[in-house]
């Protein structure tokens, strides 16, 4: 029960600020919003038990990317809002349907899955000694070829990102 | 996964509505994290850690797509002086 209440706690937080990253007015505020919101996220995966995986979302998200966007920010300063310029051929009204209409579709797929609930599968994991071995377990033993590769795209996304950056393009 | 759902459709409004080109890297971002959050919540029911194998995945990704993103929003700010989106029509014919 209490697993609940901090559960649906921690999801509407999580979608409050959301929205507010979306709405904000100013691209600074958004960052701000967007920080509390992947501590939130962190959060619930902490309370599902996923405490590597909270982790990693706190130091790469929260701690890596956030910072990327605040310097890119600080970087870009405005001499006029973005905001002031609109494009007469601009569909918003069509954005907000589109969306609308997806979550309209990702509802009734959600709502399949309750009327028809998948059979519940025997737990069939090994039994459960700790929640950073078993990841560091399945990522160097099945998927050690994804993680390399993962690694490259790294690699690559950093040499590109300099080369991207330089003075002269 | 209701939460979930929301959190993507929140993003994808972002996506859709603002203009604001870093904005709309950060709507990304939720999107990427609504995907995240349902593979740790089937992982946590199914007692299979393989989702969260997964998700990891999906965070190396969404770094590398952040960096390179912004790395190209800095080149083109540099050349255009703009994040609007309207105003990047470089490769409209």
């Amino acid at each position: 029960m209490g697993e609940a209440i901090a559960f649906y706690i921690i999801a509407g937080f999580i979608l409050i600020f959301a929205v507010l990253v979306v709405t904000a007015k100013e691209a600074v505020h958004s960052v701000v919003f967007l920080v509390i919101d992947f501590l939130f996220v962190a959060a619930l995966y902490a309370s599902l038990g996923a405490e590597f995986l909270a982790i990693i979302q706190i130091l790469v998200y929260a701690g890596g990317i956030v910072v990327l966007y605040l310097f890119v920010v600080m970087l870009v300063n405005l001499k006029r809002p973005p905001e002031a310029y609109a494009d007469p051929h601009r569909r918003t009204t069509l954005g907000f349907a589109l969306s609308a209409a997806m979550l309209l579709e990702i509802g009734v797929i959600a709502s399949y899955g309750y009327v028809k609930p998948a059979p519940a599968l025997a737990a069939v994991a090994a039994p459960v000694t700790g929640n950073t071995e078993e990841v560091g377990w399945l990522l160097y033993t099945s998927y050690l070829i994804p993680f390399e590769i993962a690694s490259m795209l790294l690699l690559v996304a950093m040499i590109g990102a300099i080369v991207l950056a330089k003075r002269e393009l | 996964m209701l939460l979930s759902a929301a959190l993507f459709t929140i993003g994808v409004v972002g996506v859709m509505v603002r203009r604001n080109i870093i904005i709309i890297f950060m709507s990304i971002e939720l999107i990427l994290n609504a995907v995240n959050i349902n593979l740790v919540a089937f992982s946590n029911q199914l007692q299979n850690a393989v989702g969260q194998v997964f998700a990891i995945f999906i965070i190396a990704v969404a770094a590398a797509e952040a960096a390179v993103g912004l790395g190209i929003i800095l080149a083109f700010f540099r050349n255009k002086e703009t994040v609007n989106i309207d105003e990047m029509n470089l490769m409209r014919w």
